[in-house]
């Protein structure tokens, strides 16, 4: 009998393609699709039923959409920011100690060895206005306050980035030692001798070799920041009345509490333009500046 | 002016000394070198003039002025690494100009100094390439050409050549010593590569352990060591040392031979004395094959081991009084191994070093 036999490459690449497929591509499908639709969790059947472009029209004309989205930016911009500054300082500083480095960095490590959903917890009570340490602190110092943390829309801003910030600074910490490690020695005697005194040693010679190490950390953290959901979720919820919805929190509600999926998944699919956007934009900025180093584009 | 002077400069390393109280007096627009071999302290010296190291004691004076405590860029002095240490992120131009540029120079005066020091250095049609477009031999131009734009009072060079090619460094040696005649500035120069001393010096500074052993022109230290170390040290192939005996006029040789005291130890040597024997391979040579210029010429009878032709010359392995010896044939003819050579030593050419001491043994 004669059986026709599927080409070698195929099978052999045949369990990469099925796996990718039912992992990835046909729940993105599923879900590009279903944001074509009404689909509401609690009613199945609403998932066959097309409505065009309605989800992503509604999405695009809806100001607490557009007020999650505007949000995130901000939180992104403060967040990585605050990051990269304080996570260079720690940086620059633990190059310079001598004794006991390498307990310092694991103790630098702790923050990241938490689940967000832990830090959040812990978060949430240091900042509650009844009990919290900060209010209880400010109190036995005499200020005679409780200032609402979790519920002032800009005090909660502030919490969670805070939060946030607090959890991983040592991503860039980290990362920019790494790079502080790898710098050649020379180049930093030669500018010296050139002249330089330490603020132009650093801001000629250290600061371009650091760069495409700080863009390596940038990238990795929007991506990060960008679907920041659990320390909001526990923290504040994104409220109180939506006072820190982000895009993931915002989603999430639309999705799970609200059950509209259809509509969750075309948020879904206007916010990735977001990360793709930040991921985009470091990683230029990062063969750029492996480019200026003469490291090959 | 720009002399350099050190007295008694000593580094500690932790407990350890790794200079150990050194006194030197460099003239302005001397080139001197600071070689010996590795971990003898000539580029923790030179370090410690840069200013990269602290200095433990001791003085330290650029010009008159006393530089211990002052930051390398109040020293005006620059420096060329051994691994060139360029900016990589910039190019060539940026590079020659960044001292300048830190030193908030004006524009115009920049661009001048970049081009001329360009010009000298033949960097031209390079100023545009980053530092990982360019060959070792283009890079070490670059960090010399980055060194004169400051027009420093003095120049420090670190063990320069010692990442290029043979043919390169050749090359890179004539234009360091070209570029001194040019500009004339004092010149410290590490090396632990004794031809790159002999070739380039005025004065070399021979280094040991952190000590200075010997000072002097190249030729100097070739024709008066002061002891076996410089001796062996300096010229290639290094001298040959037999260990010997005093015997009245003529030193008893470990493996049975005599030769007569040489004239500069006559006098200064006691019956019964332990001394080391040494002559250069230029002093030993085949008869008919050398130069002779005169004095005491002691005839031996000796087997070739080994040849090295060279050319002009040929170096001969051969045995004497039980110890290996390097004789040189000028105007050479094919020699085999094996064969037995009539050879002239050069007896008041030869260098006498008292055994216990190890120090040369001369009027």
């Amino acid at each position: 009998m004669f059986r026709r036999r599927l080409p070698e490459w195929l099978v052999l690449l045949l369990p990469a393609f099925i796996v990718i497929a039912a992992v990835v591509l046909i729940p993105l499908i599923f879900s590009l699709y279903s944001s074509f639709t009404p689909y509401k969790l609690t009613r199945p059947s609403t998932l066959w039923r097309w409505i065009g472009t309605a989800n992503y029209e509604r999405i695009l004309t809806d100001a607490k959409f557009w007020a999650a989205f505007g949000r995130t930016v901000l939180f992104l911009t403060i967040v990585l920011n605050l990051e990269l500054i304080l996570g260079l300082c720690i940086a620059l500083m633990m190059n310079k100690v001598t004794w006991g480095q390498r307990t310092l960095r694991t103790i630098l490590m702790f923050p990241m060895m938490f689940s967000p959903i832990l830090v959040g917890f812990q978060f949430k009570f240091i900042f509650n206005d009844n009990i919290g340490l900060v209010n209880n602190a400010l109190q036995s110092m005499g200020f005679d306050v409780a200032l609402p943390w979790l519920v002032d829309g800009k005090l909660a801003m502030f919490s969670i980035i805070f939060a946030e910030v607090w959890m991983s600074t040592s991503v860039f910490a980290i990362l920019i030692l790494a790079g502080l490690f790898a710098m050649p020695r020379d180049p930093l005697e030669a500018a010296k001798v050139d002249g330089c005194t330490p603020w132009q040693t650093f801001r000629h010679i250290t600061l371009p070799f650091l760069m495409p190490f700080i863009y390596i950390a940038m990238t990795i953290r929007s991506l990060d920041v960008a679907r920041a959901y659990d320390i909001v979720q526990i923290m504040t919820g994104g409220g109180p009345a939506r006072r820190t919805e982000l895009l993931w929190t915002l989603m999430s509600r639309t999705g799970y509490v609200d059950a509209r999926m259809g509509l969750a998944n075309a948020m879904g699919y206007v916010s990735i333009l977001l990360s793709i956007a930040f991921t985009v934009y470091f990683f230029r900025k990062l063969s750029a500046a492996r480019a200026e180093l003469g490291m090959g584009g | 002016m720009s002399q350099v002077t050190l007295s008694n400069v000593v580094k500690y390393y932790g407990k350890s000394r790794a200079v150990h109280g050194i006194g030197l007096d460099i003239a302005d627009g001397e080139f001197v070198v600071l070689v010996g071999p590795s971990g003898c302290g000539k580029s923790t010296t030179l370090r410690m003039i840069a200013g990269l190291e602290a200095i433990s004691d001791g003085e330290v004076r650029i010009g008159g002025r006393v530089v211990n405590d002052l930051p390398p860029r109040e020293r005006n002095i620059s420096m060329v690494f051994q691994n060139y240490a360029l900016y990589p992120h910039m190019t060539v131009r940026e590079n020659l100009g960044f001292s300048l540029k830190v030193a908030k120079v004006d524009e115009a005066a920049i661009v001048r100094a970049v081009d001329e020091a360009a010009g000298i250095l033949g960097l031209a049609e390079l100023m545009d390439r980053k530092p990982a477009e360019l060959s070792g031999g283009q890079r070490q131009r670059v960090a010399m050409g980055r060194a004169i734009v400051r027009q420093p009072d003095v120049f420090l060079f670190d063990e320069p050549l010692s990442n290029l090619d043979a043919k390169l460094r050749t090359q890179m040696r004539v234009e360091i010593k070209k570029l001194h005649q040019r500009v004339g500035n004092t010149i410290i120069y590490v090396t632990h590569d004794q031809v790159e001393a002999m070739t380039l010096a005025d004065r070399i500074v021979l280094m040991q352990d952190g000590h200075i052993v010997q000072v002097g022109t190249p030729l100097e230290l070739f024709n008066t060591p002061v002891n076996t170390f410089v001796a062996t040290f300096i010229g290639s192939p290094p001298m040959n040392l037999i260990d010997g005996v005093v015997d009245g006029e003529t030193i008893a040789l470990d493996g049975g031979l005599t030769v007569p005291v040489p004239l500069q130890a006559q006098g200064r040597v006691q019956d019964g004395q332990m001394v080391h024997f040494g002559f250069r391979a230029d002093n030993l040579m085949p008869e008919g094959h050398g130069v002779f210029e005169g004095g005491a010429v002691a005839t031996l009878e000796l087997p070739v081991i080994l040849t090295e032709p060279l050319g002009t010359e040929t170096v001969l392995f051969t045995e004497m009084a039980g110890t290996e010896v390097q004789a040189k044939m000028l105007n050479p003819r094919p020699v085999r191994p094996g064969e037995t050579l009539k050879f002239q030593l050069m007896i008041d050419k030869c260098h006498v070093f008292d055994a216990a001491t190890s120090n040369a043994i001369r009027v």
